[in-house]
């Protein structure tokens, strides 16, 4: 079940769509942005990180996906150059992370990173100074808001003034962390937009996430859990054959108390239950034995229902 | 325990602070033993919808259903727990504020505990467990008293799939056991697992209905191409587009996609903003 899916074979082999010319010059797609290789951290008896590979090539968007405790904050300290690896290799555009690399990254964390009590012009300027970039203009919505102290934008608002200064300075490689919580569909779809057309610029892009609405935008998905990574591909690739049992009802309460006192992991959607990975002849005999009515059917999973089977 | 049959909720709710309208002309049904989930961004209205059901919060407008509040669970966003005091103690505070007899109260804290897998951690302060864990015992704390209506704002933000699947279990538990649960969240794909939405846009309901109900009311095509489809409304799915074709014609390089939920806020969120300009 927990085998790796081709991890090292998911770098730069997937053929780029018309439209998605990488338009800055002078850099084979391929290119790798940033690289783990067998990257392991221990912190004293706490194995953290385990043998991870991982890399990000320009032009593409990697999710990398792990519950809490995962492992997945120390591979982003480590990819960003704040802890050493205790063995393995981490590389930031061929070389080990340093203040000369971090000038080539852009980091959006989930807290967004923004002084609350400066404007949004002034994040910027500030940001722009740092760097030594030149100040890129705000646009839209964003412009109108140049003035306005961070701490009194909406969310939807906050979250895209994080990006244009994330960006401000044109970074090669894009690490963001859950890019899109808090927002809705639509602003959710639109930065969505910015994150790609980076992409499709050349920027290498490194989304951690654990909601499925971010990972299908991912073109690639690196699973992590307890250190290790247990799945790599896209998101097709990751549920692969995975299955649940789909329990159809009309008395959905009795279904699903039965096979939760029976210890399943069930799940409940809209009137229906959900049993990620299990038997179906096994929980129609648990059924039936407790003499609730129901149909029951061997479905594909879900990717959530994929990853907590991956996970636990 | 819960009165079977039984249906809260709100018709024409409008929740005013100050000049700020926060919720305009909302109905919205909680029914015993099902789960209904309020959608929204920042700021879209979620919390004064459940605050307005919780009695927290008194209406400009419309009328409210709910039970008597010693027959409410509400989880707050935000800690929902008190952060000094150990998982046992919080879950006997809740207990014995809910009126709970110490007979009751130990059969249902051992019960909890067991179903939250926080049985090893009863002695821990609750200020010092993950964040998966705090969600898992401020929800326990809600239903220690086993409420008719369960209001839970919120509880999966931060928390990680394989909790957010354990929270779900133990919310489908309650409306198993007969009572109503309403549920907010900004996520539609989590969405998909309730019995009814209802989607809220800037205290506006956007849609409203069973998944199939909301689905089946969206009008036109949704389509999806490699490029960005020219002259309709598009947004990013991945490294592809999807756009919204109004008169039900795919454009040239596209094809008809399985609606989602999040297509469908987004096809009514740009009807909508069409609405506004128009």
């Amino acid at each position: 079940m927990n085998q790796e899916k081709g991890v090292e074979s998911a770098v730069g082999r997937r053929p780029l769509d018309s439209g998605r010319q990488i338009r800055r010059p002078g850099r084979p797609a391929s290119e790798v942005l940033a690289e783990a290789a067998g990257a392991t951290k221990r912190f004293g008896e706490l194995l953290a990180v385990d043998r991870v590979d991982l890399a990000v090539a320009a032009g593409e968007v990697v999710g990398l996906i792990g519950a809490n405790g995962s492992g997945k904050t120390t591979l982003i300290r480590m990819l960003l150059g704040l802890v050493a690896p205790t063995a393995g290799r981490v590389r930031l555009f061929g070389e080990p992370p340093s203040r000369r690399t971090r000038a080539r990254l852009g980091y959006v964390p989930q807290s967004l990173g923004l002084y609350e009590d400066l404007t949004v012009a002034e994040n910027l300027a500030f940001s722009a100074a740092a760097y030594g970039s030149s100040q890129a203009a705000l646009q839209g919505e964003l412009a109108e808001a140049g003035d306005v102290l961070v701490r009194d934008l909406p969310l939807g608002l906050r979250r895209r003034a994080a990006f244009a200064i994330a960006l401000g300075h044109h970074p090669d490689l894009l690490v963001l962390d859950e890019p899109t919580s808090g927002v809705d569909p639509l602003q959710r779809a639109r930065l969505w937009e910015t994150i790609r057309a980076s992409a499709e610029q050349g920027a290498g892009v490194l989304v951690t996430t654990h909601h499925l609405s971010e990972a299908e935008q991912c073109d690639r998905l690196v699973v992590l859990a307890s250190g290790r990574v247990v799945a790599a591909g896209t998101l097709d690739e990751v549920v692969g054959d995975a299955t649940a049992v789909e329990v159809r009802t009309p008395t959905w309460e009795a279904a699903f108390g039965t096979l939760d006192l029976a210890g399943l992991p069930v799940g409940l959607v809209g009137r229906n239950l959900r049993v990620p990975g299990a038997d179906p002849a096994s929980v129609g005999r648990l059924l039936a034995e407790a003499g609730v009515q129901a149909e029951v059917a061997t479905v594909p999973a879900s990717f959530e229902e994929t990853f907590v089977v991956l996970a636990t | 325990m819960s009165s079977t049959g039984a249906s809260w909720g709100c018709q024409g709710l409008s929740v005013r602070y100050g000049a700020t309208v926060a919720l305009e002309d909302v109905s919205f049904e909680a029914r015993a033993g099902t789960v209904a989930a309020v959608v929204g961004g920042d700021g879209a209205g979620k919390t004064s919808l459940l605050r307005a059901l919780a009695g927290t919060v008194r209406p400009a407008a419309g009328t409210v259903r709910r039970p008597p509040a010693r027959r409410l669970g509400y989880v707050s966003a935000g800690p929902g727990v008190w952060t000094d005091l150990t998982v046992d103690e919080n879950l006997d505070f809740a207990g014995r504020a809910y009126g709970l007899s110490a007979d009751e109260l130990d059969r249902r804290v051992a019960w909890l505990l067991d179903r939250t897998g926080l049985a090893e951690a009863r002695g821990r302060l609750a200020g010092r467990l993950s964040g998966g864990m705090r969600q898992k015992l401020a929800l326990a704390m809600a239903v220690a008293h086993e409420p008719d209506l369960l209001i839970l704002d919120e509880p999966t933000t931060g928390v990680d799939p394989v909790s957010r699947a354990e929270l779900w279990r133990l919310l489908a538990s309650s409306a198993a056991d007969g009572a109503a649960v309403v549920v907010a969240t900004t996520y539609l794909d989590e969405a998909e697992r309730a019995a009814t939405v209802l989607v809220l846009d800037r205290g506006r309901a956007l849609l409203a209905g069973t998944p199939d109900e909301v689905l089946a009311a969206t009008p036109g095509l949704v389509v999806e191409g490699t490029a960005r489809p020219e002259g309709i409304a598009s947004w990013r799915r991945g490294a592809r587009w999807r756009a919204w074709s109004p008169d039900g014609s795919a454009p040239p390089g596209t094809s008809p996609v399985t609606l989602d939920l999040e297509d469908a806020a987004i096809v009514a969120q740009l009807r909508q903003d069409r609405g506004r300009a128009a």
